[in-house]
């Protein structure tokens, strides 16, 4: 064989070789041609600005702010002054040159990459940073937007953004890294309103991302929709009156306006502040393991036997049923007599018919009432009456989730007849081993909104509306159910006694008995109910409910003090506070709102330290 | 003034190669305005802006032309054999001087810079190497089936080549092996060529498949070729069996009872199974019953067997990192397309998306934008695919081709010896540049830094290459006198 031939053939097999993926690449695959579009053209993501967040004022309580992450191209890093980089943006000098390193030691697997270098970096960080750009190359700035609180309210309720992780990402295929989106509060339940949409420019670049022009002239860009503003139904002075009244205390207030379900102050406290929620990434730790639970939101989270002012469900549903009218007449010698036990109550006369029973807090009076709803012929047996009647007191939006835009909003509790089947067994229980329910003991459980939209229902005569945070939601869906009312069931000439009775605890005169004199102010009409729950860790949490005015009343308040004692020392004067601030716009009794802001109650709340 | 026939009856008859001479003209102005797009910016958009690149490759083009011109006509390479070991030892000394002097580019000191003009002895010392074993395998009497002879050619090889890898240059050192062709052409056995082009086949299959699936090809395609010398049934079926076991060692390493196959990996286990056949083709070598073809099937069998049970060793131990990493994203072991594969990927998104006619001269967005890395150098070729699309290349390879095949032929013709050899030294330097530089541009082949010739920009490659070329125009000339003179 001639190898001059051979050798000639073997040169144009390798040839052909690279003429066949010659074709291959640039005949027949076409993804490389898509690739090149996408390489030199880059889609510069534009933020729309987050939707902010006002009271029903107007305050604006979540705005926003232009920050800057600077990012890092680390092939493109030249030598530069590490001291003045760190001045111009604060950071630590070792931390930057620990990336350094990272960088030079990686060269190869980082490639052509880009890091975000620093986040949030400040407007005046920045200018500082503008103004010397050409001393780091490597670096450029790209801006974003973070949270800002104006106003020194609420900040348990805004919730925090934070960037989406992977699950979420996992989720939520329209979302990318590094997008923000709400993680707790009001910016979760309303993210999609709040985050608007993204927008693009189109730019022609080249390797290094540097930007070298707009592709036709913007042509093709398409501009970011901001999203959208909320109108939170909070009254920005309200609900820093409430908190400034909340300090040193362990507990929660809510305020309803009645007739609209808007929810105007919802405190928690102790819980966070505007400056918490600016540094979350810093302080989350310290917040997650503070004994008192800061970011534990208690108005819609903790289920606390609601005492007393549960009376008022058992008053009402007794006369629905027919058991009791409003003249039905009970004894009481300092407490109920049963074969087996006792039910104590305080010294006051009797007999007593409804509306002093409420006026007066009788515990008699329901442990008679709740036994004749229990012995209702209509509902027997005695398992058929209890689900009966649980189903009233769930009409309440007791032991159910109201369905409020919190994220966190939990149910309470209510317990059922399997509870008491497994407790006693079977046909084993009696009214008598559920009596504690008549007074909103035991096994019965509330949320502060709850017992707070409980003396909405009372305020509406009959209805409800589920409370909620924000007036303006854009969905017709979220209009339909913050607008619907809510009946419970019971006919609305059966509140007029109870409305009586909760003038008359407030409103008669100093010596008759009334349980809520402490609420009383001066030419405003507040109808009250207080109640003591007997807490087995330490002294008695205290709740007071109530409206007002009586006539077309305005706002419904709950205040609930964790281990303050008696309901009416402490919850009914800040109740009558909020009252007062809101329906006033000012408080005349300064010297009760000193001395209740002054007064520590949180010395009295155990805390379990910690053992390590 | 480098037109050929200008000069065609002037002096004795002299002719140049009027094919060489144009391809040689066409590349270097392609290549020249190759180079202008890939570093074209709109503020030194002058193609003499000596600033850019494509202002210098304009001078190397010039000053190499100048060298062209005094091989043709003012030195006579004629009178270079006797001076050849003179070249290559002075070569010798700069190659390895350079690992000790020389600047550090890139991880390799393969680097001498004068000012701020670079020299890469290693571009130079091809030249001497190719005139050395020229010389030396063109003495009378020469044969390369005398064992020292071959060996003593083989070292004129070698050496620069272990030089070169000590200036950590793997990619110079790898064009050495296409010297192989000369041997080849000279006498070498075409199986051996075959052995080689099997090993590295033996070395892929290890790393991207299996060392099992690599002695089992091995074993396999051996024996098939022992059958096809030897037609022994009763061998080949026993082969056969040997191979169906080994294909299921794996599996049945599986079954619990026989869990003691795990002790051993499955390649040894493939040894042992092989080790039958070998001891009866060893003992029918030595009785003598053995046809040549079957001896070097089993040569080539232990040759693959110590090449599969190597390649970790050469992997882990002889190759750099980047250099495994390079192997690796070519087999698609790994993908990695903003690190170690980001250059080849960005290259072929330009070649790719030059389509069929191409994008147009400087409208190439890949190449406009830089986002290939060293696109004038060693990637100049993503250039030609973008902007000139298909069609461009075909041509650009039509010409290299003929280039290549046309000294091939001239050579062949040549009476004279030495003529003969350089010319082959010559053509299977300029194919390895060619097929390893395009193949890596395509993702074909692992990325070796080697340039395109007379297309990528550098001086020290422009002007060896052309030494190259013209010193074997200049010694054609000599056999067109000859045959003038008969």
């Amino acid at each position: 064989m001639d190898k001059k031939v051979l050798l000639i053939t073997g040169i144009i097999v390798a040839a052909l070789c690279l003429t066949a993926r010659l074709f291959w690449l640039q005949i027949i695959d076409d993804h490389y041609k898509v690739s090149a579009d996408n390489n030199a053209l880059l889609y510069q993501t534009q933020y729309p600005a987050r939707g902010e967040i006002k009271d029903r004022n107007g305050n604006v309580l979540v705005g926003n702010k232009t920050t800057y992450d600077i990012m890092v191209t680390p092939v493109d890093l030249e030598e530069f002054d590490t001291v003045d980089f760190c001045l111009t943006f604060h950071v630590d000098i070792n931390d930057v040159r620990k990336k350094l390193k990272y960088y030079r030691e990686n060269k190869r697997k980082i490639g052509y990459q880009t890091f975000t270098f620093i986040k949030q970096v400040s407007s005046s960080d920045y200018s500082h940073y503008a103004e010397k750009a050409y001393k780091f190359p490597g670096f450029y700035a790209i801006s974003r937007t973070a949270r800002i609180y104006p106003y020194n309210a609420g900040a348990s309720l805004y919730g925090y953004i934070n960037e989406a992780d992977s699950a979420y990402l996992a989720n939520n295929p329209e979302y990318r890294r590094g997008d923000y989106v709400g993680i707790t509060g009001i910016e979760r339940s309303y993210e999609d309103v709040l985050r608007g949409k993204k927008g693009y420019n189109i730019m022609v670049r080249d390797v290094h991302n540097r930007i070298r022009q707009s592709f036709k002239n913007g042509e093709y860009d398409v501009a970011a929709e901001p999203g959208k503003d909320l109108i939170a139904s909070i009254d920005g002075p309200l609900q820093q009156y409430g908190e400034w009244l909340m300090k040193d205390k362990v507990g929660s207030i809510v305020a309803i306006e009645p007739s609209t379900g808007e929810i105007l102050a919802i405190v928690s406290s102790p819980g966070l502040t505007v400056e918490d929620l600016s540094n979350i990434r810093k302080e989350y730790g310290r917040l997650a393991t503070d004994p008192y639970k800061p970011m534990f939101n208690r108005a819609v989270m903790s289920a606390y036997p609601p005492g007393s002012v549960f009376k008022t469900v058992n008053a009402l549903i007794g006369q629905q049923n027919g058991v009791i009218t409003p003249d039905t007449k009970f004894s009481c010698s300092r407490g109920f007599y049963y074969a087996g036990g006792k039910m104590g109550c305080h010294g006051h006369r009797s007999p007593l018919n409804l509306r002093e029973s409420i006026m007066m807090s009788c515990n008699a009076y329901y442990a008679n009432v709740f036994r004749a709803i229990m012995r209702d012929p209509n509902h027997q047996p005695i398992s058929d009456a209890f689900d009966h009647w649980k189903e009233q007191v769930q009409k309440f939006g007791i032991g159910v989730k109201l369905g409020s835009d919190f994220p966190s909003e939990l149910q309470g509790n209510l317990p059922s007849t399997k509870t008491y089947d497994k407790i006693h067994g079977k046909g084993k229980w009696s009214a008598f081993n559920i009596l504690s329910l008549a007074i909103g003991q035991g096994e019965v459980g509330a949320t502060p909104m709850q017992i707070a939209n409980l003396a909405a229902i009372i305020a509406n005569k009959g209805y409800y509306i589920i409370p909620h945070l924000i007036r303006n939601a854009p969905d017709s869906l979220r209009r339909a159910k913050y607008t619907e009312k809510h009946w419970v069931g019971i006919d609305q000439q059966h509140f007029n006694p109870v409305i009586e009775g909760m003038y008359l605890a407030v409103n008669a005169p100093p010596g008759a008995g009334g349980t809520s004199r402490r609420a009383y102010i001066d030419d405003i009409v507040v109808c009250g109910k207080t109640g003591t729950a007997q807490n087995p860790h330490g002294r008695d949490n205290s709740v007071f409910m109530c409206f007002a005015p009586r006539e077309n009343p305005k706002i419904a308040v709950c205040v609930y003090l964790e281990n303050s004692g008696a309901g009416g020392t402490w919850a009914a004067p800040v109740a009558s506070l909020v009252v007062e601030k809101y329906l006033r716009g000012e408080v005349k009794r300064t010297e009760l709102e000193q001395m209740v802001a002054a007064t520590n109650l949180k010395q009295f709340v155990p805390v379990k330290s910690k053992k390590r | 003034m480098m037109d050929g026939t200008s000069y065609s009856g002037s002096r004795r008859g002299r002719k140049v190669d009027f094919g060489l001479l144009l391809s040689y003209l066409f590349l270097v102005i392609f290549g020249w305005l190759n180079i202008y797009s890939a570093v074209y910016s709109e503020e030194h958009a002058f193609i003499l802006d000596f600033s850019q690149r494509y202002g210098l490759q304009f001078i190397w083009v010039c000053i190499s032309l100048g060298v062209a011109i005094i091989l043709l006509y003012l030195i006579n390479p004629r009178n270079f054999p006797p001076l050849t070991p003179v070249f290559y030892l002075a070569m010798l000394v700069l190659l390895a001087a350079v690992i000790f002097l020389g600047k550090e580019v890139n991880g390799s000191r393969s680097w001498f810079f004068i000012g701020s003009f670079g020299l890469q002895p290693a571009e130079f010392s091809k030249i001497t190497t190719a005139l050395l074993l020229s010389y030396i395998m063109s003495q009378y009497g020469f044969s390369l089936h005398n064992r020292k002879d071959a060996v003593k050619a083989a070292l004129v090889v070698i050496v620069p080549i272990l030089l070169i890898l000590m200036e950590k240059e793997t990619g110079s050192a790898l064009v050495y092996i296409g010297l192989i062709l000369v041997f080849y052409m000279e006498g070498l056995a075409g199986w051996v060529i075959l052995l080689g082009i099997g090993l590295i086949a033996m070395f892929v299959i290890t790393i991207a498949l299996s060392p099992l699936t690599a002695l089992v090809c091995a074993f396999s395609v051996c024996c098939i070729i022992r059958f096809v010398q030897n037609r022994s049934l009763v061998w080949i079926l026993t082969a056969i069996a040997a191979t169906v076991l080994m294909c299921f060692i794996p599996r049945l390493a599986q079954i619990e009872a026989l869990g003691f196959l795990n002790s051993l990996k499955p390649e040894v286990w493939a040894l042992i199974i092989m080790v039958p056949h070998l001891f009866f083709w060893l003992r029918d070598i030595l009785a003598k019953r053995e046809r040549p073809g079957g001896r070097y099937a089993l040569i080539s069998l232990a040759a693959a067997v110590l090449m599969v049970f190597s390649v970790n060793i050469i992997f882990d131990k002889v190759l750099q990192p980047h250099q495994k990493a390079r192997i690796e994203n070519l087999l698609g072991i790994t993908e990695d397309l903003q690190g170690i594969g980001y250059n080849v990927h960005q290259s072929k998104i330009a070649i790719g998306s030059g389509g069929f006619t191409g994008k147009g001269f400087l409208n190439g967005t890949q190449t406009k934008y830089n986002f290939v890395p060293e696109q004038s150098t060693d990637f100049i070729f993503c250039t030609v695919g973008e902007e000139w699309g298909f069609l461009g290349c075909i041509v650009l390879l039509g010409v290299y081709i003929f280039l290549i095949t046309r000294i091939i032929h001239l050579a062949s013709k040549n009476s004279d010896a030495f003529t003969r050899i350089y010319g082959y030294c010559v053509a299977s330097i300029f194919l390895m540049h060619v097929v390893i530089n395009i193949g890596m541009t395509m993702g074909l082949l692992p990325v070796i830094g080697i340039p395109l010739p007379f297309l990528s920009y550098g001086g020290s490659g422009m002007m060896s290459f052309t030494i190259l070329l013209f010193i074997f125009i200049r010694l054609d000339m000599e056999r067109q006198n000859k045959d003038a003179d008969f």
